[in-house]
């Protein structure tokens, strides 16, 4: 790989300062994919700047209730806590879907965020990719793209998020917070951290330079009982998503009194299904209604050459997700 | 006690699993590293490349491409290796000209890998770039059969009996690529002695294979290299032919008069041999009462532009069933690609899979029951060759696989979920037991240890533990004081690991060399002892280290005092059994299995997997297992999981590492169950051995599409099986 710089700080302070005084830094968690990156020429930051031992390794209550997870505890750490099996079930269970426990070990919760996709000409650099090199062309628009968006994808990239963690945090409505150089922090709403590709998709994310992902917040406990998260792949273990669906039920009275949904491999960012949530609260937790929703939330799917299959397959896997959050109240 | 027949532990198994066993990238002597560039596009000619970037990075000794090829490689060298097909091979840094994307067009040799990893970075190409012409079926018209082996001659008058059979079939089956991943990358250190002679590690299935390349390219005799292998990490005829890794690091390491060390990346595992894409049509016809009548098989297998790569496919079909009207056909179509490489039961992989596959669409048109379908058109001869066969206990691995999985009844087994379907599928495997002149040598010293050497290799299949046995047998001492030595070119020849045949061969020359040794041992014995001048051989036997005549024992050792060293070492050359001539030799096995799908989501998964063999006698019934094991995980991940992706407008491998190009994990990995029936053969080789490396991995994908369809009511007529070609079936 390039040579670079490594610097290992104490404080959090002291890496937003090496942030400022080299632009071109990365700050590193876990590594687990901008090490890969950085072998494969992808990445080239000149500087490395450290930041998983800082000390946002911790999970805490916060004060609406909530919880607070730090950004540099691992995801292995963080999806086997107690309080997260307990309260968040369904964000351990999207977090244990993911990679093998060797990578979960090593990576870290802003890490996870911010992972790049898997598609494969941002991987390989003698291909075309916007996101990699804007203005060199999307070679999986007309490409190997069956593993492609179908929402919000735009002619110049058709990327997906690959992170299975953040499908689980979309359907919770986490939030995310951020602190700048000069030391003033900012909380986001996950669902506006990531972005569509758009005519910049080299941008992932809201992130500006040099912020630090600290925490990621969660609210009230929810769905405890009834949560799934579904994860759709090729092979039985260690696999990206093609699909993924989080699903969290709240049920009283026989309806649906609060819900979350979010999809995962489906586009730039996870996909919180707004409409099928809005759609199915009030309203009794029926296979007829699972279908009704799910039908609205593909609605507006646009398939690429040899993405066809998502649509399809994002219809079972939402009304799968939700019929088996549904069992689990038993 | 005897060995052979023995759950033996694999003797290298405690250097194995405590990292002393050393691979061709262990070897601990100062190297510089090599490192490769690989082209960028598929097809054209370098216009410019400019290294001296990267020639001046800190710590790069030199730098190769086609610019500074020593012109003594280019006058009349030959580049073939023993298994080179028609053709001419591929001359790394020959010229200007890209023949594929991947192509290795610059070597960076630096003090550390990373350095030379970093500085081909460094290097400027420049291309004129020519359309890449995609891929086999863009292709298709420059289809020939011109360029392909004849297949086994066509028999009786397939049109005819097509027309006039009862039930018919016509199906097309595609295959994609596969590539080559044994957990070993490639990898090549090179030596280089202070008199310029070299010492080459080369991970290759037979040291013979480097040797004569290194001769053709370098003008290397045996004087001036030796070739050593002594552990393969898999290989699986990835190492049957040189890699250019071999090329590579020797060249550096002559040009550089310093040891260089050469290991691929695992992206690079994607840039040389893979099996090939290849598309099947199926003709088949039965009579009413399930007759196979007609059949007809072509294949049409993709090759480099360079290489007429070839393969035994279509003749598996005029083999597995009594059929008297067949016809065969097999098409090579060249693309822009490296040459394709034989890879586990390379040919009968891919033609087992489209003939077990027609078999039971034909058997579901008739209405009978495939396992019934096959018994009724069971053969007893190789109607190809017209030859009997060695042995064939096929019936028996039918009846008792039935029995353990539980045909009969596999309708009644569970029910689950809804949306889960349950499904059952079965074929039939086959697998050649050839036998290839080998030889050994052996000698003993005064412990009474026994050095065997022989220049073949052990890829993981267990050839050490295996020999090991059968020498400790035939000498009558136990396993501990055989020490079995291989891949090394100062040893005697040997053919490459392949083909399943080295414990047929190599095998039955350690056997013979063993035989040789007690007659030795027996003469000595007589010649010092007087007394003993009449007694007949066969009143003798070998025990525990000692000649026994009557009450009497002898310890080998001492009788060795009596003896000069040079009587103590022998030489044996042993050329195949007689029945290899006069019969067919071929393993067979009958596999079973279990699926689900999920009807909604795709998913397919494979809860139970049975396979009955027949091998004859099985030496070590835990290697012998282990060989199985893998080979059915293989099949699985074939039928399910393994597909290279290229893309049509580059020609670029898209999916070159373990996250995307999908091998089968432990999690897809349920139950598997393998056996053997008994099989007597006296004629097969002097062991009655037959290999069993490639057999598990034959049919597999097709009993796992024909579960698939028992559970679906679909074909998915391609391999791999994905969700969404269940989705979209
Ligand atoms: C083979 C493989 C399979 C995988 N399979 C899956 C899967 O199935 N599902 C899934 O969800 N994920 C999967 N992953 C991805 C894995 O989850 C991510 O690589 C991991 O979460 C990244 O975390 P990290 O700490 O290692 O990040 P790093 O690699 O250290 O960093 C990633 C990015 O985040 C930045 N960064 C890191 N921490 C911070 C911070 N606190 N503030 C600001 N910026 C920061 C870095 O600069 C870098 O740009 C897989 C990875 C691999 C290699
Ligand atoms: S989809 Fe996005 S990441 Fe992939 S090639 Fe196109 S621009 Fe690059």
């Amino acid at each position: 790989m390039r040579p670079f710089t490594y610097t290992q700080p104490e404080t959090i302070e002291e890496a937003l300062t090496a942030s400022v005084t080299n632009t071109d830094s990365k700050y590193l968690g876990g590594g687990t994919n901008l090490v890969d990156l950085m072998k494969e020429d992808v990445e080239r930051p000149s500087q490395i700047i450290e930041v998983a031992d800082l000390d946002f390794n911790t999970i805490t209550s916060n004060e609406t209730g909530g919880i607070t997870l730090g950004a540099m505890l691992s995801n292995s750490e963080t999806a086997n806590h107690p309080d997260i099996r307990k309260n968040y079930p369904l964000l351990s269970m999207a977090m244990l879907s993911a990679a093998t426990a060797q990578i979960r070990n090593m990576a870290t919760n802003g890490g996870n965020l911010l992972q790049r996709t898997r598609c494969p000409y941002f991987f390989e650099v003698s291909m075309p990719c916007n996101k990699r090199e804007p203005g060199s062309g999307c070679g999986a628009l007309e490409g190997a793209n069956s593993k492609h968006a179908i929402f919000g994808w735009s002619e110049s990239c058709v990327a997906t998020h690959p992170s299975d963690m953040c499908v689980a945090l979309a359907a919770l409505e986490a939030t995310v917070t951020l602190q700048k150089p000069g030391g003033t922090s900012r909380t986001i709403e996950f669902t506006d951290f990531h972005r569509l590709p758009g005519d910049q998709p080299e941008k992932d994310n809201t992130i500006l330079p040099g912020e630090i992902i600290t925490a990621i917040d969660l609210p009230n406990p929810k769905f405890q009982t009834n949560y799934h998260y579904l994860k759709i792949r090729e092979r039985s273990s260690y696999a990206f998503a093609l699909i993924s669906v989080a699903a969290g039920l709240q049920i009283s009275g026989g309806k649906i009194t609060n819900i979350g949904l979010a999809m995962g491999g489906v586009a730039h960012k996870p996909w919180k299904l707004i409409k099928a949530e809005a759609f199915l609260t009030g309203k009794m937790p029926t296979k007829a209604n699972f279908e009704q929703a799910a039908e609205l939330a593909l609605k507006g799917a646009k398939t690429l050459s040899e993405n066809e299959y998502k649509v399809i397959m994002g219809i079972k896997a939402i009304v799968r997700a939700l019929e088996q959050a549904l069992a689990k109240t038993a | 006690m005897l060995n052979i027949g023995n759950k033996q532990k694999r003797v290298d198994g405690p250097q194995k699993v405590t990292g002393k066993a050393t691979y061709a990238a262990d070897i601990a002597s100062p190297f510089y590293h090599a490192y490769v560039l690989q082209s960028t596009i598929a097809c054209g000619s370098i216009t410019a490349i400019d290294t001296s970037a990267a020639e001046a990075f800190e710590g790069v000794k030199g730098i190769f491409t086609h610019k500074n090829l020593p012109e003594r490689l280019k006058n009349k060298v030959d580049y073939t290796d023993p298994l080179s097909p028609p053709g001419k091979p591929f001359r790394p840094f020959y010229n200007d000209k890209i023949l594929y994307n991947g192509q290795p067009i610059a070597l960076v040799v630096a003090q550390t890998f990373e350095q030379a990893r970093y500085a081909s970075k460094l290097i400027k190409v420049t291309y004129e770039e020519k359309k890449f012409k995609g891929s086999l079926s863009d292709n298709l018209k420059n289809a020939s059969a011109d360029r392909a082996p004849e297949p086994a001659s066509n028999r009786g008058d397939f049109k005819k009996a097509f027309k006039n059979s009862d039930y018919t079939i016509i199906r097309e089956y595609r295959q994609s690529r596969n590539y080559h991943n044994p957990m070993e990358p490639h990898a090549t250190s090179v030596e280089y002695k202070s008199d310029g002679s070299l010492v080459v590690y080369d991970k290759i299935q037979g040291v013979a294979s480097s040797l004569k390349y290194l001769n053709g390219v370098f003008g290397l005799g045996a004087d001036r290299v030796q070739v050593k292998s002594d552990f393969v990490g898999g290989a699986f005829g990835s190492g049957l032919r040189p890699q250019y890794q071999l090329f590579m690091a020797t060249l550096a390491a002559l040009e550089l008069k310093h040891n260089v060390q050469m290991v691929m990346t695992r992206a690079q595992m994607f840039s040389f041999g893979y099996r090939p894409e290849v598309i099947h049509t199926m003709k088949l016809g039965c009579s009413k009462d399930g007759i196979l009548k007609a059949l007809s098989h072509k294949t049409v297998g993709e090759t480099s532009t360079f290489e007429d790569f070839n393969e035994t496919i279509v003749d598996w079909s005029g083999l597995l069933y009594k059929c008297d009207n067949v016809n065969l056909e097999y098409e090579l179509t060249p693309v822009q690609s490296y040459t394709p490489l034989d890879m586990r039961a390379p040919g009968g992989v891919s033609g087992v899979y489209a003939l077990e596959c027609a078999i039971d669409e034909l058997a579901h048109e008739a209405g009978i029951d495939p396992l019934e379908f096959r018994r009724k058109n069971y053969v007893d001869y190789d109607q190809n060759e017209d030859k009997p066969f060695t042995s064939k206990e096929l019936m028996a691995c039918y009846a008792r696989c039935e029995e353990v999985f539980g045909w009969k009844n596999r309708k009644d087994l569970s029910k689950t979920e809804p949306h889960l379907l349950k499904g059952y599928g079965m074929a039939t495997g086959s697998w050649e037991a050839l036998q290839q002149p080998a030889s050994v040598s052996l000698s003993m010293n005064e412990e009474g240890t026994f050095t065997i050497k022989c220049a073949t290799a052990d890829i993981g299949t267990g050839t050490y533990t295996v020999m090991s046995q059968i020498a400790a047998d035939k000498l009558g001492v136990s396993i501990e004081k055989i020490k079995f030595m291989l891949g090394d070119t100062a040893f005697p020849d040997s053919p490459i690991e392949g083909g399943s045949w080295t414990v047929s061969s190599v095998g039955s020359a350690v056997a013979s060399v063993c035989e040789k040794f007690k007659y030795r041992i027996a003469d000595i014995w007589k010649r010092n002892n007087p007394d003993y001048q009449a007694v007949a051989f066969e009143d003798i036997s070998f025990q525990k280290g000692k000649l026994e005549y009557g009450s009497k024992t002898f310890a080998f050792t001492e009788i060795m005092q009596q003896a000069s060293k040079e009587e103590l070492s022998i030489a044996h050359s042993e050329s195949p059994a007689a029945g290899q001539n006069t019969h067919s030799g071929y393993a067979h096995c009958c596999v079973m299995v279990e699926v689900t799908v999920d009807k909604d989501l795709g998913i397919i998964k494979v809860p139970r997997l049975v396979n009955v063999s027949a091998a004859g006698k099985i030496i070590n019934p835990k290697t012998a297992e282990n060989q199985l094991l893998g080979s059915m995980v293989w099949g699985l991940g074939m039928a399910l999981r393994e597909e290279g992706m290229v893309d049509t407008r580059y020609g670029r491998v898209m999916n070159a590492n373990f996250a995307e190009y999908h091998i089968a994990v432990n999690a897809d990995i349920h139950d598997i169950h393998t056996e053997f029936v008994e099989e007597k053969d006296d004629k097969v080789n002097p062991l009655g051995a037959k290999g069993v490396g490639e057999l598990g991995i034959v049919g597999l994908a097709a009993a796992i599409s024909n579960a698939i369809f028992d559970a679906t009511g679909k074909r998915l007529r391609k391999l791999p099986m994905l969700l969404d070609d269940v989705l979209e079936a």
